[in-house]
């Protein structure tokens, strides 16, 4: 066995190297398996420090048969070409399976065989498992804050309104294709305001009013995501320009707003919003709380875009802009025409990156008193009915927040290939 | 004769220190084809930017169909419109089909209603002989076809004159002789054009007047025949020696 290296069986016999490889790689993983799952070890009766290492040692050993530079099968050779190139990525290959493998068994029977979704208190969870019954309790109160339970619909709807009037510019006929940006710029924001207001709120139209202090969990979440987003990213645009203008004045404005927020956490400036903010207002001058952090994290945020979006301006060529001067645009028409369409689709992934970082950031204005998804967890988990569930709520929130921001992700994605028009 | 549509009086112009341009005195009447070239470096491609403005002199006088060009001139826009650029990296928009690049301007800065926009760049590709590659975006042409393209942008203007800035400099050679082709029709049909260029038969083809340029300075202008027959100065019997 020694003297056969294992290059010149390789060439020799391709396909007798890899039933051999797979068998030593195969027997290797069942052992883990059958280890990880029913936990015996079928190499008891080998001594203590073999029997744990033997899967390695084989498995290594059957990565290394079947490792070749051209098999003709297409899977192996998609697993030769990206986990099993030499030795070593062998080996992590290995090990990353076999650590999946043994992690498998404990997370699936806490999260779901070892269990309790039933009852609804505390003492129906009997199980060594997660408590999923504590989130079932208080779901309403993770999605709608301490909303009153039967004025939901009225989220509901508000959210479905605005999501609609969201779709409507695809429909935008062909000729009204150029106001699309003052809709959504200008014309969705504002109604989507009055809807939030007038149906969330309330106060008119006979609907009761509900202040901002009640409104929390995931729709809150949402409440906030959507006003910062829709107005940092103009903001950020306009700044990203005036950074770049010839006048003095316009450039060292925008230069001080980017420098100033950029260098302040968020933290402090949610904390100024809500505690200094309305010392420095005049008596009679009421703004409600969450509009005021509505307005301070978009005004953080906005520093941010402009930086993400000046960099797209950047990495356009100087011909463009001479192509378009020359054809008698001015300032704004080069910008809106030729300038802007070509930056924006170039920092397409970076203000996706800004804009996951702004939901994510969303938690923070639980300091201020704001319980959005984060906040209620963090409320619940200290109720004395229900301690020590903190593990759940934390799991839940997480995938909450992940599938929010993937679909963002996937979405930024879509946006990527529809403007690609190079080649 | 009519009043030059060009004129410009001893203008000097610096990147820092430098000075690219010294004393140039140049005047061009309309209809008239005039080709200018010389070494790099020499200030050739700065100086037909100055007559749009995409660089701002700093001494002299640059006017412009009756128009003074200066840091006060208030509608820059208006006389960058007449005057249309062919570059020599096309620059045309990537992210805009073909029709939509020669459409952009007439409708944005013209005011022209659409569907005579489209009409007219039709009328323009056809010219230049692309007219069925419309649809397509910058990036799926040749170079050839696509400095045709930026030709026919510049035309859909309909400039008084047309400044071209090294156009076959960044092409494959056999993509060259198309583009050459597209401004001989042009210089044939009566536009006034100023041509950077290296391609001495099209200089010898259709240019009135051929302006020799070094170091800034204009060298030495002469008529097309005169020009290649009997050059006066010994730095431009030394370039046409090497060029031809």
């Amino acid at each position: 066995m020694r003297s056969i290296s294992f290059n010149q069986i390789q060439s020799k016999n391709p396909l007798t190297n890899m039933y051999l490889g797979s068998f030593l790689l195969a027997i290797s993983i069942f052992d883990v398996l059958i280890y990880a799952f029913f936990n015996t070890n079928i190499l008891s009766f080998l001594p203590s420090k073999l029997s744990t290492f033997l899967p390695l040692v084989l498995g290594f050993i059957g990565l290394g048969i079947i490792r070749m530079e051209y098999s003709g099968i297409a899977i192996l050779d998609k697993l030769n070409k990206n986990i099993n190139t030499n030795n070593f990525n062998a080996l992590l290959t290995l090990l990353i399976i076999f650590a999946f493998i043994k992690a498998t068994p404990p997370s699936l029977s806490w999260m779901i065989f070892d269990a309790n979704i039933s009852g609804d208190t505390k003492e129906a969870c009997t199980g060594t498992g997660a408590c999923w019954t504590y989130i079932k309790v208080w779901f309403k109160r993770f999605m709608y804050g301490m909303y009153p339970n039967d004025l939901h619909w009225r989220i509901n709807s508000a959210f479905i309104l605005v999501i609609a009037l969201g779709f409507v510019g695809y429909f935008f006929k062909e000729n009204m294709k150029k106001y699309l940006a003052l809709y959504y710029v200008i014309i969705y924001p504002i109604i989507a305001f009055l809807i939030i207001y007038y149906l969330i709120s309330g106060g008119s139209f006979g609907l009761v009013w509900v202040e901002t202090g009640a409104w929390g969990g995931l729709s809150l979440t949402f409440i906030v995501s959507f006003f910062c987003l829709i107005f940092c990213f103009p903001l950020g645009m306009i700044l990203a320009l005036g950074r770049r203008s010839n006048l003095p004045a316009v450039r060292y404005i925008s230069v001080g707003y980017i420098e100033f927020w950029r260098g302040v956490p968020l933290i402090t400036v949610l904390f100024m919003s809500s505690v200094m903010f309305p010392m420095f207002l005049p008596e009679d001058f009421f703004m409600d709380k969450l509009v005021r952090v509505i307005i301070a994290i978009t005004l953080f945020e906005a520093a941010y875009c402009a930086e993400v979006i000046r960099g797209g301006l950047q990495a356009l060529p100087r011909g463009q802009y001479d192509a378009a001067k020359s054809l008698g645009m001015g300032y704004w028409k080069m910008h809106i025409f030729v300038i802007l369409p070509q930056a924006l689709k170039l920092v397409i992934p970076g203000i996706a990156n800004t804009f996951l970082a702004l939901v994510k950031d969303t938690p923070l204005i639980f300091v201020v008193g704001l319980a959005e998804i984060a906040g209620m967890l963090a409320l619940a988990k200290t109720n004395p009915k229900w301690l020590g569930f903190a593990m759940e709520g934390y799991i839940f929130a997480a995938i909450i927040f992940w599938i929010i921001c993937y679909a963002m992700s996937k979405y930024s994605y879509n946006l990527e290939n529809k403007y690609k028009t190079e080649r | 004769m009519s009043d030059p549509i060009i004129k410009i009086e001893n203008m000097n112009k610096w990147f820092g220190d430098f000075q690219v341009l010294k004393n140039i005195d140049l005047s061009v009447e309309k209809n008239k084809k005039i080709v200018v070239c010389g070494p790099s470096g020499s200030g050739k491609s700065t100086l037909i930017r100055c007559i749009n403005r995409l660089e701002e002199h700093q001494e002299g006088t640059i006017t412009v169909d009756g128009t003074e060009l200066s840091e006060n001139t208030k509608n820059i826009e208006a006389i960058r419109a007449e005057v249309g650029m062919v570059f020599q990296q096309f620059n045309l928009f990537p992210h805009l089909s073909i029709l939509d690049n020669c459409t952009l301007a007439p409708i944005w800065v013209k005011k022209m209603p659409k569907a005579k926009a489209e009409e007219l760049a039709l009328e323009h590709l056809n010219r230049v002989q692309i007219s069925d590659q419309a649809q397509k975006f910058p990036g799926q042409l040749s170079g050839g076809q696509q400095q045709r393209a930026a030709i026919a942008r510049a035309l859909c203007m309909e400039p008084k004159i047309m400044l071209f800035d090294e156009p076959t400099s960044a092409l494959d050679p056999e993509m060259i002789k198309e583009v050459l082709d597209a401004m001989v029709n042009l210089a044939k049909a009566g536009m006034t054009m100023i041509v950077v260029t290296h391609e001495m038969g099209f200089a010898k083809e259709v240019a009135d007047e051929v302006i020799f340029m070094d170091e800034g300075m204009i060298v030495e202008k002469a008529e097309t025949k005169e020009f290649f027959a009997n050059p006066k100065n010994d730095r431009t019997k030394l370039f046409l020696s090497q060029i031809l």
